[in-house]
């Protein structure tokens, strides 16, 4: 698949520093930034992020977008607005963060602000309420979803499980606040996965 | 206008809560938002949460919505800024700094030990949601639904959504 690569590519790849700081305005990033966030329906922000900045633009090669996805999920934050911080800032330092993430952020934002306006007005109504009802019960369906889909990726061991479980039981049933569970149970699980432990071979 | 102090406080709050997503953040935001400073009902913050899911963008964005009941126009922008600001300032400095951190053994580690937290906090996070939408046979039944559907078949969420909307004004309307 890779002998079918447009010379470009390649070349962006070689050159990468260079080429790309030239390859992309503050007005680009920013109205990029808009589009994905204006299109990407559905959630799952992150595989539009890599449609349109590695496959489509050639602003990133696979390589980076995963390293600063891997950093996007490693910090507090969405994963689409740490993205934003930090391809902006790859693409063009400050201002190229700013464009980043006011522009994925703008058309949802002015959404649901005018979905606020119309809720407060006619939210009480039969129709709209037995509406919401059905989104709710599958906005619970879709993230459940997202959980298993996430814990078929990164959930290995009995010891992850663990830890899963205690999360929820710190903030379901014994109602402590997440940033305590978060202390407390992300300490422990951190301590646990010290440096020098073996990881278990895959099956 | 006196609400926006608040405002800024209980979403700056939030903002660190955010891990592996912002559902981890809801059940506080639940606490906060309803039971502490009543800027709306449990049953308005998940319809607005769950009408969020279809925006496109960050998937939180509904803040936006509870910044302007709470707050107007004002309200909305701090909410923006006091939920984006300092998440952003902190992966922007992570970011800059982030080859040099790479080489540290203890980064693969906490990797490691939050991709499990995250994904209870998701789960903890969707219990909480439930126990406002989830009241009865028919809702589990569209819940159920939506989710094994999203397992089994490659299709926009949204349009799950979107269709649960439709079943919902058709049969859900009180007689």
């Amino acid at each position: 698949m890779s002998e079918a690569l447009q010379p470009s590519v390649q070349e962006n790849a070689a050159t990468r520093q260079g080429t790309l700081a030239e390859s992309a305005t503050v007005l680009q990033v920013f109205l990029e930034f808009l589009l994905i966030g204006a299109t990407s329906f559905g959630g799952g922000v992150v595989a539009y992020l890599r449609n349109a900045l590695v496959a489509k633009r050639h602003w990133l090669d696979d390589k980076t977008f995963v390293e600063l996805l891997s950093i996007s999920q490693s910090l507090p934050g969405l994963n689409a607005t740490n993205m934003a911080i930090l391809v902006g800032d790859r693409l063009r330092g400050i201002s190229g963060a700013f464009a980043a993430i006011i522009g994925i952020c703008l058309p949802g934002g002015a959404l649901m602000f005018a979905v606020g306006m119309f809720y407060q007005q006619h939210g009480d109504h039969a129709i709209a309420t037995a509406a919401l009802k059905g989104v709710a019960a599958a906005a619970v369906g879709l993230i459940l979803a997202t959980a298993v889909q996430l814990g078929k990726r990164s959930l290995e061991r009995t010891s992850d499980l663990v830890f899963v479980a205690l999360t929820i039981v710190g903030v379901n049933r014994l109602h402590q606040s997440v940033l305590t569970v978060l202390a407390v149970v992300g300490l422990v699980a951190i301590v646990w996965y010290r440096p020098g432990q073996k990881k278990p071979s895959m099956p | 206008m006196k609400e926006i102090p608040a405002l800024c406080r209980v979403f700056a709050y939030l903002s660190l809560l955010t891990v592996g997503g912002g559902m981890a953040a809801f059940p506080e935001m639940k606490i906060l938002t309803v039971d502490v400073h009543h800027w709306l009902t449990f049953p308005q913050l998940v319809h607005i949460y769950s009408v969020g899911q279809m925006a496109p963008g960050p998937n939180m964005m509904m803040i936006v919505a509870i910044g302007e009941w709470a707050g107007g126009i004002l309200g909305a922008v701090v909410v923006v800024i006091a939920f984006f600001g300092p998440t952003a300032l902190l992966t922007f400095s992570v970011g800059r700094i982030w080859n040099r951190l790479a080489k540290r053994p203890w980064r693969s580690s906490i990797q490691q030990g939050l991709a499990p937290v995250s994904i209870g906090l998701l789960l903890a996070g969707c219990f909480t949601l439930a126990k406002g939408a989830v009241t009865g046979l028919d809702t589990a039944t569209i819940a159920v639904a939506t989710l094994l559907i999203l397992l089994k078949y490659k299709i926009n969420p949204a349009l799950l959504v979107l269709a649960a909307a439709v079943i919902g004004a058709l049969s859900f309307v009180p007689k």
